[in-house]
């Protein structure tokens, strides 16, 4: 290929993805995942490790499956991103944060679930991925909201 | 309806090595899912500047509660400096606020 054309595809491409850089990016593929499995898979984290060094901390029993409190916090060196996964819910993804130089990788955040189910954080840390799971009994499932 | 956001950004530690600083913020947002007839609509993007660069990227699905309270930290940070935080929902609304660290 000479090196004209090149030049002239890039600003091509340039062009073209210039209208979509003000729309933000949403995972299609990961947040409409039906299992978690899916859902790991759509955010390129299909087999995390288990690591201890992701904190998870919210009720052991919800009664109200519709304002669960969640505070999630990673240890691990370098964490980039953390997502959480609410492995029964009809769509599990429920949220991924990507933390820029200057956050720490804390977030606290209500979620809505649908019944008792183990919450699963995914860690990303040096392009590799770690996780933690902790289960939440919910006595009234919240997902009509 | 989308309405207005509060936010407090507060420095905790103080001039310590562990100092951070704690944004928590509210938005109101229905956060509606496909379930029951009622159309859906929630917010899908989150981001958090201090002093107009970007620290936080979210990305979120309908499973965040109804008028959701987010709290993030951020490492540092001084008394005055900005935090902004603004949100994009799949109906193409936003909403943003701004506030100094107390």
């Amino acid at each position: 290929m000479n090196r004209l054309r090149r030049t002239l595809l890039g600003a091509l491409a340039a062009m073209l993805a210039k209208p979509f850089a003000a729309l933000a990016a949403w995972s299609e593929n990961a947040f409409g995942a039906k299992t978690t499995q899916d859902a790991l898979r759509g955010l390129g984290a299909a087999n995390p490790a288990p690591s201890k060094d992701i904190t998870i901390d919210a009720p052991q029993i919800a009664e109200n499956g519709a304002v669960v409190p969640i505070e999630i916090a990673s240890n691990i060196p370098g964490t980039t991103s953390l997502a959480v996964v609410l492995e029964k819910n009809p769509f599990p993804l429920a949220a991924k944060f990507d933390f820029k130089e200057g956050a720490l990788p804390y977030i606290k955040v209500n979620v809505k679930m649908a019944e008792t189910s183990d919450v699963r954080v995914v860690a990303t840390a040096g392009g590799r991925h770690y996780a933690a799971t902790r289960e939440i009994k919910v006595t009234i499932g919240g997902c009509g909201g | 309806m989308a309405g207005p956001m509060k936010m407090r950004a507060t420095l905790a530690g103080g001039n310590t090595a562990g100092a951070h600083t704690e944004i928590r913020v509210l938005m109101t947002h229905p956060m509606t899912t496909a379930q029951g007839g009622q159309p859906l609509h929630f917010i899908q993007n989150i981001t958090v500047k201090l002093n107009g660069r970007t620290v936080v990227e979210a990305e979120v699905s309908q499973a965040v509660s109804r008028n959701p309270v987010f709290s993030f930290r951020l490492k540092g940070g001084a008394k005055g400096d900005k935090v902004e935080v603004s949100w994009l929902d799949n109906k193409g609304d936003t909403s943003r606020i701004e506030s100094a660290i107390a």
